[in-house]
């Protein structure tokens, strides 16, 4: 039920409905919750609708921590 | 895929878990819980345990709407397809959990109901919509992350005029629950067990925000840390748990910044205002009736709200006698300690409905979780 997934706006169609690509598979869903949703912006995608917009700084901000400590630890075995 | 696979390296993973391990102490136990069953079903999927040291243990909460749906909510919309001439639309999950009677949706669909299965609750509208002589009701269910969804189809039910078209409100709010886990004194009938932090909802946060965790992080002194759902996203959460309880502090933290805000998502939270009012009670499978932690329509909705229009009332019914349930939603039991756990109870022919849905601790231990109990016993 929570299950929800990070998907791309491919194209905005009339009322708040667009096409999104998750991992290749297009769906049409419901930006009516993320109105300012953009074509290429990522969104979570939860039973047809979008529920948030994904921000690519915080994405980023995160995958820098996890870099950061990599770095911190480099003789942890891959 | 973006924003998926950055957040399962497996290298990552294992940098994470050391961290962890040097971080835990060895003269104390760190018991989690994570409330959500998307968290529950990636930690089983990904063996998220295995990175862990043995004194760190995860305990599967209660965030999975499908499994503490009670029976009673299950008989009442068995009753309303087979007794009303009505079309029921329901999310797929909900069609195998068992009722009374040996009953489930399933069945009685097998039987003649007209119960449907939808996608989102935009499919029930259309279905109305296309269907004027005949009334379509939606069994909606779940936590945050639906109940904005119901409402704007209710919204646009009003203004399209809809007179077929309602909806069995079956929502459900996280707060009163995780309040209701770490200690109200009415969870105390029950046997409970001692949590010491909590990886938050990540989906239902990017609807209500962290602040709602707020009040429960201070009034039960516990940390939370949202998080989200890949492998790497639960580790770090653990870590940030880990490093909160050595540190003394007991604070909200945000792992999942990408996705979830403070505030949540205000549109969202103005729908569920406009068209819901919180019940003054409900029934949750495993933690008995918590006050105030579940929605109804509001009277200006009446007419689009099923249990007024069909004269539904709630009997509460038993769980099955062998059913763990009840135990494995609060914390206190691992599926494998139920006696039908993978015997009479698979997710092919579920007893209870841990078993249904993918995230149920026992259908995400069936799943993936039961091989490594195979592997360690044969070793």
């Amino acid at each position: 039920m929570c299950l929800a997934i990070p998907a791309r706006v491919v194209e905005r169609l009339q009322a708040d409905d667009a096409i999104i690509d998750a991992g290749g598979v297009e769906k049409r869903v419901s930006l009516a919750l993320v109105p300012e949703a953009a074509v290429g912006d990522y969104v979570i995608v939860h039973a047809g609708y979008a529920i948030s917009r994904l921000d690519p700084e915080e994405a980023l901000r995160t995958l820098a921590l996890f870099a950061e400590m990599q770095r911190e630890m480099p003789g942890v075995p891959a | 895929m973006k924003y998926v696979d950055e957040y399962r390296d497996a290298a990552l993973a294992r940098v994470i878990a050391e961290k962890i391990a040097r971080a835990a102490r060895a003269e104390r136990q760190y018991k989690l819980m994570e409330f959500c069953g998307g968290h529950t079903h990636a930690i089983s999927r990904y063996g998220i345990t295995d990175l862990l040291p043995a004194n760190v243990n995860m305990i599967h909460g209660p965030g999975c709407p499908v499994c503490v749906l009670p029976i009673g909510r299950i008989d009442s919309a068995i009753e309303l397809a087979t007794q009303h001439p009505v079309t029921l639309c329901t999310y797929a999950d909900t069609l195998r959990v068992p009722g009374s009677n040996h009953l489930s949706l399933m069945k009685a669909k097998a039987r003649g109901a007209d119960v449907r299965m939808v996608y989102s609750v935009a499919d029930a509208l259309r279905l109305a919509q296309e269907n004027p002589s005949r009334d379509t009701v939606f069994f909606a269910i779940g936590f945050e992350t639906t109940t904005p969804s119901t409402a704007l189809a209710i919204r646009a039910a009003e203004g399209l005029q809809l007179a077929n078209f309602s909806v069995f409100c079956n929502h459900v709010l996280t707060p009163p629950a995780m309040a209701e886990i770490l200690g109200s004194p009415h969870a105390r009938e029950f046997d409970t067990v001692p949590i010491d932090g909590i990886v938050g909802p990540g989906h239902v946060s990017c609807v209500i925000g962290s602040r709602p965790y707020e009040f429960v992080s201070e009034k039960y002194r516990r940390p939370v840390v949202i998080a989200g759902f890949e492998p790497l996203d639960v580790m770090q959460s653990v870590l940030m748990l880990v490093n909160q309880l050595n540190e003394g502090r007991h604070e909200v933290e945000n792992e999942y910044a990408r996705a979830v805000t403070r505030g949540g998502n205000a549109k969202a939270q103005e729908l569920i205002a406009d068209v819901f009012e919180l019940r003054r009670s409900f029934e949750w499978r495993g933690l008995g009736e918590i006050p105030y932690s579940a929605h109804k329509l509001k009277p200006k909705y009446e007419r689009f709200d099923a249990e007024a229009r069909y004269g539904i009332a709630y009997r509460q019914a038993p769980d099955n006698k062998a059913c763990e349930c009840g135990a494995i939603l609060r914390g206190t039991k691992k599926p494998r300690e139920c006696k039908v756990f993978g015997t009479v109870c698979t997710p092919e022919n579920p007893l209870g409905s841990c078993m249904v849905s993918s995230e149920g601790a026992c259908a995400a231990h069936y799943a993936y979780g039961r091989f490594r109990e195979i592997a360690e016993n044969t070793r």
